[in-house]
This record gives structure tokens, C-alpha cells and sequence, in this order.
């Protein structure tokens, strides 16, 4: 069986469990973070994002990513994993889409080989984009690495999303490890009663099959769940449990965040 | 087609948050019109079916893989709000925990792909589809150009958004502050790998799912089926109920014709001994000295079969006599079982009416 489908689609089920749990332990340790209220770590980290894609200065921003860092190091964030997770996949991905922009936006010649010209506006452009998507990539990063998946979602409650949005989420989070270890499952069981390589059609035909056994166990999985809350008297209303409670030290986060996002929107205007 | 954060201006992501929340809003008003309490774990493990077949790599016609959103089989099952809310939950779960788009995007992000991509999807299928019935071939072609239309359009509006961020967001030289492509470069480069992979990919996976359901859960396809689909919903169970009778009735008519193999065996089965027989086994395995209990040589002329050992007696051939013993047995039975029918109708007409 060809290894470019059930290899790498496994590879990328067992990457986002591992994530999940680097996540979880992540979360657990003692950190700047850490120490704050969720609510503060959501809010703060969403308004430096915010920041980020409004500032107009790649010297603000390259400030920005150099506060991200610091946020990190001081929240315990291995910055090997940061640069692994984030900063050269952001690089292989964006840096590949803004690399045309060097050379096709028009501007004042730096560079020039034969009918190949580089300007400054499109080295600048290119730069910005790459520099953006990296700061706001690692800030989203470290907000999910020193943050449990339930406090986040406790926390988005501070942003007014309705009660049934964040029951949906955090439903769907728990359900799509459920649903990835039964995709895993089923690939191994079939690689493992397969001898010989399948044709492009027979490997469309069996993912499409186990696409469809799957969405037939998420179906009943749901019905479950359904018949599962109705015992348990669930009639549509959601009742979260608030149990933060902000200290001075989360209101000087707070402010910190803010603080530092404000000045970067003037700085960067 | 996840935008990440940086790529878009804040204006652009506020004007597509404000759209994509007037989506949300209509979905799940519509939803709640149903019944919510059924409709939330409907939504999220369909939700989490969407992230999980988001991460399938499926090999395409040509050598190379790709991947799908889910958006078509989404938009076909649930309608066009549970695939709204479904995939809007699946995005920020990506964007939330995964770094997959972003944060300030995910509203341009929920629009182009949940908002545009379910409508579409589930336009072009209902229209394409039209009354066919639930298990035609149509119903399959129409999954397959749901998917490619609808992966297209939304990455279009993709495409629209990537292209106007340089003429309306540049420095005082020039330098684009965003995505920086022009129209004329960001429709062709987004449209070229929608137009073949991601496209095609959607393609497989939607009419692969349609064509797996047709066979396995033709119901998961009555939502989106209008008028057609409570004719079919009958047509299908009696199909189903006509096709597994007559696959019974083979199995029996096979059985039967096999039963003469039973001349094969030599001896007797275990335990299923006639006294002669008995003393017979006793005597060759020196272990019996006494002849068969006498309760049982009393008890066996109590019943004398009118096929006895499947051999009727005017019958001279023994496989035919086998043949005859299990079409006799088998007529037994069903003439019994139509007896019980009538009477159990007759019991329930009673209850009915009473």
C-alpha cells in the first residue's frame, strides 16, 4: 500500500495527539502565564494579536515578537519547540507565498539581473508578512501551550460567545480525539490485512469507505450523547461553572497586555 | 484556504466577522426552531468528523494527494445550518488549538469556507440531484460537483479577499501592508491548486461518502433529499426488506438442495442412537455389555415418524428422500409461521379496534 496516504494521514493523526498532550503538560507547570487568570491570558494575548496585524512598522512588530518570546521564556516554553512548531513552518509555508512579492511589487530597484528586478517595497512587503504571521502565530502558541483546553473555553465565556457555542466546542474537542485514535484504528487494521500496493482508485475507494464507517459511528456517537444528556436532564439551557476569580496580579497582567498592545497600535500607526 | 493572522486587514476581518456573524446567527436560530438539546451533539461530533476528515490525505487521480473540508458531506447530511455551525466550530478548533488560520481571520476563515462553502455545496446539490431518487447515480455526480463548485467558490472569495488588500492597504510608498498580491496575481495562484487538487480532492471524498450511504445509511440522506426522500425512505425500506427476502429464500432453496450431503457422514451423531443402533455401538466398543435401558426401548415405539431417518418409505432414491424431507420440513414451517401471522393480525385488528 502506497505510503503517501495511510503513512502521512496516521502521521498527522499521531502529530495532533502529541500536540494535544505537550499541550496539556505544557499548561501544567509554574510560568508567567500560568500564573495568571485564564480570562487574562485569553483576552491579553488576543488584544496583542490584535495588535500585531494593526501596527504598520516592522520595527513594532519585530518589538511585538520579541515580547512573544520573552512571554514565552518566562512561561516555561521550550523556544526549540516554538522554533520547531511554529517559527519555520510559519517560514515554509508564508515565506514561500511572500518570496514572488521580492521580485513583483513594483517600487524602487534595489537589485537587478537581467529582467529580474527586486525593489524595496516588495522586500519590505515581504518581510512584514512573514514577520506578522510568525508574531501572531507564536502568541497563539503559547496562549494554548500554558493554557488548559477547558479554561480557554471558560475563558472565551468572558467574550460573551453563547453558552451553546462554547458547549459545541468543547464537545467537538473532546470528540475529535475520540474520532482521530478510531480513524488511527481503522488504517492499522486495514494496512495490517493488506498485501501488495493499491491502485490510486482501489486507495480513494478505501478512504472514502472509512470516511463513511466513520461518519455513520459519528452519527450514532451523537444520538448517544443526545440520549446520554436527556437522561441527565439536559434541555438546551448550558450552565457554565465560573470559578476564576481575579486577583491584583491578574488585574497588573491585564493591564500589562493592554498596556503594551495600546502602545504598539500608536507606535506602529 | 485557512488564512492565517497578518494576511488580512483589521477592517477586512471585521467586515467578514460581521458577516460570518450574521451566518451564525441565522443558523442557529433556524437550529433552535428544531430542538437545540438534539441538535448540539449532532453538530459537534459532526464537527469533529469534519477536523478529522480535514486530516485525511487522499491520494488523487494523477500520483498526488490532497485535502478535503468536508464542507459537501456536511452541507448534504445536516443541511445547510448544521454544516454553517458544524464547520464553523471544526475552524476555530483548528484556529484555537492548532495554529491552522487565524484568530483575527477566523471570521473571514468561517465565511469563505463554513458560510459560502455549505450554501453552495448544498445549492448545487439539491439542484443538481433534483428528485432523483436517494440511491440513483445521480445523487453521487451531484456530491462530486457540489464538492468542486463549492471548494472553488470559496476559495474565489479567498482569493477576492487575498487581492484587494494591496490597493486598499499600502504605505505612503507603496509597500503593501497585507496579503500583498493585486487581484490579477491572487485569483490565478489560489485557483490553479483549488481548480485541480483541493477541488478534486472534495470531489473524491463527497461522492465516495454519498456512495458509501446509499448502501450502508441511505437515511443520512433524507435531510437534503426535499420531496424525493420520503418516497424513497419507503421505496428504500421495502427495497431493502424485498432484496433481503429474496436473498433468504436462496439461502433456503441452497440449504435445501444440500441436504442430501448428509449421506456423506458415516455413522450416527453423537447421542441421536435408535436401541438397535446402541447395542450395535456397545458390542463394537466392548465398553456396554448390557443391552440398551429398557426405558428407552419402551419409549422409542412411542413416536413413529412418517419420514423416519429423512428415508419416506415409498421413496427409493435416499438423496431424493432428502431432498423431499427438507421440502416437507420447510413447508411445515412456513405454513405454521403464516398460521401464526394471520392470527397475531387478527389479535392486533382485535386490540385496535377494541
Amino acid at each position: 500500500m502506497s505510503r503517501g496516504f495511510v503513512e502521512s494521514t496516521t502521521v498527522g493523526f499521531a502529530r495532533a495527539l502529541t500536540r494535544a498532550m505537550l499541550s496539556e503538560r505544557t499548561a501544567r507547570q509554574r510560568g508567567l502565564l500560568q500564573s495568571l487568570d485564564p480570562r487574562v491570558r485569553v483576552i491579553g494575548l488576543f488584544a496583542l494579536i490584535l495588535a500585531v496585524t494593526l501596527s504598520r512598522r516592522m520595527a513594532v512588530v519585530a518589538t511585538l515578537l520579541a515580547v512573544a518570546i520573552t512571554i514565552a521564556l518566562l512561561s516555561n516554553v521550550s523556544i526549540v519547540t516554538l522554533a520547531k512548531r511554529v517559527w519555520l513552518i510559519v517560514l515554509s509555508f508564508t515565506g514561500v507565498i511572500a518570496l514572488p512579492a521580492v521580485f513583483v511589487t513594483p517600487g524602487t530597484p534595489v537589485a537587478a539581473w537581467g529582467t529580474v528586478t527586486i525593489t524595496e517595497q516588495g522586500l519590505r512587503t515581504a518581510l512584514m508578512l512573514v514577520l506578522r504571521v510568525e508574531t501572531a502565530v507564536t502568541f497563539i502558541t503559547i496562549l494554548v501551550l500554558c493554557t488548559p483546553w477547558a479554561h480557554v473555553l471558560k475563558a472565551l465565556r468572558a467574550l460573551r460567545l453563547p453558552k451553546e457555542v462554547i458547549t459545541m466546542l468543547a464537545m467537538t474537542y473532546r470528540y475529535v480525539f475520540l474520532l482521530l485514535k478510531t480513524a488511527s484504528d481503522m488504517f492499522d487494521s486495514r494496512r495490517s490485512r493488506t498485501v501488495g500496493i493499491l491502485s490510486g482508485a482501489e486507495q480513494r475507494r478505501m478512504a472514502a469507505r472509512t470516511a463513511g464507517v466513520l461518519l455513520s459511528k459519528s452519527v450514532e456517537l451523537g444520538n448517544e450523547v443526545y440520549l446520554a444528556m436527556q437522561s441527565r436532564g439536559f434541555h438546551g439551557g448550558v450552565q457554565v461553572l465560573s470559578d476564576f476569580r481575579l486577583t491584583r496580579w491578574d488585574y497588573c497582567g491585564l493591564l500589562s497586555f493592554f498596556a503594551v498592545a495600546c502602545a504598539a497600535v500608536w507606535l506602529g500607526r | 484556504m485557512h488564512i492565517p493572522d497578518g494576511y488580512l486587514s483589521p477592517s477586512t476581518c471585521a467586515v467578514f466577522y460581521a458577516g460570518s456573524a450574521a451566518g451564525w446567527y441565522t443558523a442557529l436560530k433556524r437550529l433552535k426552531r428544531v430542538l437545540l438539546s438534539r441538535v448540539v451533539p449532532l453538530i459537534s461530533v459532526f464537527a469533529a468528523f469534519s477536523f478529522v476528515v480535514m486530516m485525511f490525505n487522499l491520494p488523487l487521480p494523477g500520483g498526488t494527494t490532497g485535502h478535503a473540508l468536508g464542507v459537501t458531506i456536511a452541507a448534504i447530511v445536516l443541511g445547510p445550518s448544521g454544516a454553517i455551525l458544524a464547520l464553523s466550530i471544526a475552524i476555530a478548533i483548528q484556529a484555537l488549538f492548532f495554529g491552522d488560520g487565524g484568530i483575527s481571520t477566523l471570521g473571514a476563515n468561517c465565511f469563505n469556507m463554513a458560510i459560502v462553502g455549505s450554501l453552495v455545496a448544498y445549492a448545487s446539490y439539491r439542484l443538481i440531484a433534483a428528485r432523483s431518487s436517494l440511491t440513483s447515480r445521480r445523487r453521487v455526480a451531484a456530491a462530486a460537483i457540489a464538492g468542486y463548485v463549492a471548494i472553488n467558490v470559496a476559495a474565489l472569495f479567498a482569493a477576492v479577499e487575498f487581492g484587494v488588500q494591496p490597493a486598499l492597504f499600502h504605505d505612503a510608498a507603496g509597500t503593501p501592508l497585507y496579503a500583498p498580491y493585486p487581484l490579477s496575481i491572487a485569483i490565478p495562484a489560489m485557483m490553479i491548486g483549488h481548480l485541480t487538487f483541493a477541488g478534486l480532492a472534495e470531489a473524491v471524498i463527497a461522492a465516495g461518502l454519498v456512495a458509501y450511504l446509499q448502501v450502508a445509511d441511505p437515511k443520512l440522506l433524507c435531510a437534503t433529499a426535499g420531496a424525493a426522500a420520503a418516497a424513497d425512505a419507503g421505496a428504500i425500506g421495502a427495497m431493502a426488506s424485498a432484496r433481503s427476502l429474496q436473498r433468504l429464500w436462496i439461502a433456503v432453496a441452497t440449504l435445501m438442495l444440500l441436504t442430501p450431503l448428509g449421506i456423506l457422514a458415516a455413522g450416527t451423531a453423537w447421542g441421536e442412537w435408535s436401541p438397535a443402533e446402541l447395542a450395535k455401538a456397545a458390542s463394537e466398543a466392548h465398553s456396554l455389555v448390557s443391552p440398551p435401558p429398557a426405558g428407552l426401548q419402551r419409549l422409542s415405539s412411542l413416536w413413529t415418524a412418517p419420514f423416519p431417518a429423512y428415508a419416506p418409505s415409498f421413496v427409493k432414491s435416499r438423496s431424493f428422500g432428502y431432498l423431499l424431507s427438507a421440502m416437507f420440513g420447510v413447508g411445515c414451517l412456513l405454513l405454521l409461521s403464516f398460521v401464526l401471522r394471520g392470527l397475531l393480525e387478527r389479535y392486533r385488528r382485535k386490540e385496535s379496534s377494541a
